[in-house]
């Protein structure tokens, strides 16, 4: 294999140990910020979903990706993942709520413009319509579920600490499930522009034969995954001071409404029970973790009165929606520029 | 992980459930300790139930460390964790005034006058009534702390009919020919028994706003 290949994936790679080290917060901070579950637990559990949620369920939002630009050229899809991570990264630094499929979309643009591809409306329009139905859509499930909790634990006497227990088995599942809705819904984001370039040769282990993209969306899911063990422990202790100050059981409903949400905007299998029974599908596009769970966690405020909501929060990711694919659009235009000028790479 | 924590888990609720039963049954022996005080001054009887209740106050404090110890040891309910130590720090302070009442009757030996014996009694069924309904005021906090409230509002209840009950006794205290020295010893042991209920009122207090956040 070309050495050459490793160091184009790198910023994928990148990208994915990006996403790992912020979006696992969303998964499971709250239950390792206020101790309901060990984070060591939270990492072994996190990394493992994430890498199947991939492996088994990744492939519909990264065709979606796909349809919006099929970057061919390797040195191409590395300057995507790279301004895409360039983009994170930098909002991250500026202490601003990022998401990495906002800003992959972005840089895909870029590529677009930059070789000229038309961008496909109908794809573009079904992607951008997700970044406001993603975090309305998990308001209304968190408003939804909480409500259904009230009801039942006025009804059901369950001891506090027996209660509690629960809460902690709850938070372990629902993680789970998060993690691998995490894992199938952005896996596109960290190596959906390497695949239609095929970078890597077809790999025999015993009878099996890994195709090249199997082999990146494992590649990826170990990214995310080392995101998670390296970096994920310092903003799980910081998320519930993003996020306001929750209880144990409106974190547990709001990383299940993220888990669902995610899972929803993933699901192949969902999308053709739909259209099996005549209803309107979900578009399998990848979309935000961190406002999946910022929606479900203004869901429940509202319910609650609106007085726990930090509107300067929800402010930034406001801006963040705007500027995130901006800012990676403009990246990708210019490195490429760069790489095609400079380094005299085939970009396109 | 899964079944040793609910192991735990259980152990502990047990041991929680098992601290109000001391609170529960030491509201009892109280009533019958003072009662028979009023009835047939310092016996023999007395001083079992005396020895009774501290036996109670020592195994309800084992229960406390206990019950502190595993929820900071386990890390149990985080949320909750420092209003439950409260909750029981306090519970424990009111065991305690039953017990110091006891000793106080057992040391000092008041005499009460048979006009006043009337009131002693009606003042001690009130609050050990403030002491019951707090018993079950807690054990609701545990377990649906929507019905606190309702709890919470009995404790208050009997904590002003007792109030009432010791200014109606003080009053007459005072106003008879006994000398000074016994009318301030009278008045003592009549502020030690209201005590009880006042002790329950801040219980009550702090468990309405822990049950708040509990619901909210």
């Amino acid at each position: 294999m070309d050495p050459l290949i490793l160091i184009f994936l790198s910023s994928g790679l990148f990208l994915g140990w990006a996403l790992g080290a912020n979006d696992a917060a969303n998964v499971f901070g709250t239950a390792v910020g206020t101790k309901m579950v060990r984070w060591r637990t939270a990492a072994i559990i996190c990394s493992i979903f994430i890498i199947l949620g991939a492996l088994i369920s990744g492939g519909g939002t990264t065709h979606t990706l796909g349809k919006l630009g099929a970057i061919s050229a390797l040195p191409g899809a590395f300057m995507t993942a790279l301004s895409a991570a360039l983009a994170v990264y930098s909002m991250t630094k500026s202490g601003l709520p990022v998401s990495t499929s906002q800003a992959i979309v972005g840089a895909i643009i870029g590529w677009n413009l930059f070789s000229g591809n038309p961008t496909d409306t109908s794809t573009l329009t079904k992607i951008l319509s997700t970044w406001i139905i993603c975090p309305v859509l998990s308001a209304i499930i968190a408003v939804t579920l909480f409500k259904m909790h009230k009801f039942t634990s006025k009804r059901i006497k369950i001891h506090m600490i027996m209660a509690d227990a629960y809460t902690r088995l709850a938070l372990i599942i629902a993680g789970a499930l998060g993690a691998y809705s995490l894992g199938a819904n952005n896996i596109a984001n960290v190596i959906g522009v390497f695949i239609p370039g095929e970078p890597l040769p077809d790999l025999q282990v015993g009878t099996f034969i890994f195709s090249s993209t199997q082999q990146l969306f494992l590649l990826g899911g170990l990214a995310i995954a080392l995101g998670v063990w390296t970096y994920s422990k310092r903003v799980m202790m910081t998320v519930g001071n993003n996020l306001g100050r929750l209880s144990a059981n409106a974190a547990l409903i709001a990383v299940i409404s993220h888990s669902i949400v995610l899972f929803m905007f993933a699901s192949r299998g969902l999308e053709a029970w739909l259209a099996g029974n005549g209803l309107p599908t979900i578009p399998l596009v990848p979309v935000s973790s961190s406002q999946a769970v910022v929606g479900a966690v203004v869901g429940i405020s509202i319910l609650q009165g609106a007085a726990g909501i930090r509107w300067s929060v929800l402010g930034k990711i406001v801006v963040g929606w705007v500027v995130t694919p901006i800012a990676a659009c403009a990246t990708c235009f210019f490195g490429l520029f760069f790489l095609q000028n400079v380094f005299g790479l085939v970009v396109q | 992980m899964g079944l040793n924590l609910f192991r735990r888990t259980k152990q502990l609720e047990q041991q929680i459930d098992g601290f109000f039963d001391k609170l529960s049954e030491s509201s009892v022996v109280y009533r019958l300790a003072v009662r028979l005080y009023l009835r047939e001054g310092l016996t023999e009887e007395f001083q079992e139930r005396l020895e009774r209740i501290n036996t109670l106050e020592s195994e309800a404090d084992d229960l406390r460390r206990s019950i502190e110890k595993q929820l900071y040891s386990d890390t149990l309910i985080p949320d909750s964790r420092g209003d439950v130590l409260g909750l029981i720090e306090t519970v424990d302070q009111l065991m305690s005034q039953f017990e110091g009442s006891l000793w106080a009757l057992s040391i000092e030996k008041p005499n009460i006058p048979d006009e006043y014996v009337n009131g002693f009694r009606k003042l001690t069924n009130m609050v050990v009534k403030a002491a019951d309904e707090l018993a079950l005021s807690g054990r609701a906090f545990f377990r649906s702390p929507y019905d606190v409230p309702a709890h919470n509002h009995k404790v208050m209840l009997y904590e002003k009919e007792a109030d009432a009950i010791s200014t109606k006794l003080k009053t007459e205290i005072f106003a008879s020919d006994l000398e000074l020295a016994e009318k301030l010893h009278l008045r003592d042991f009549v502020e030690q028994i209201d005590s009880v209920a006042d002790l329950a009122e801040d219980v009550a207090d702090r468990l309405a706003i822990y049950a708040i956040k509990r619901i909210v």
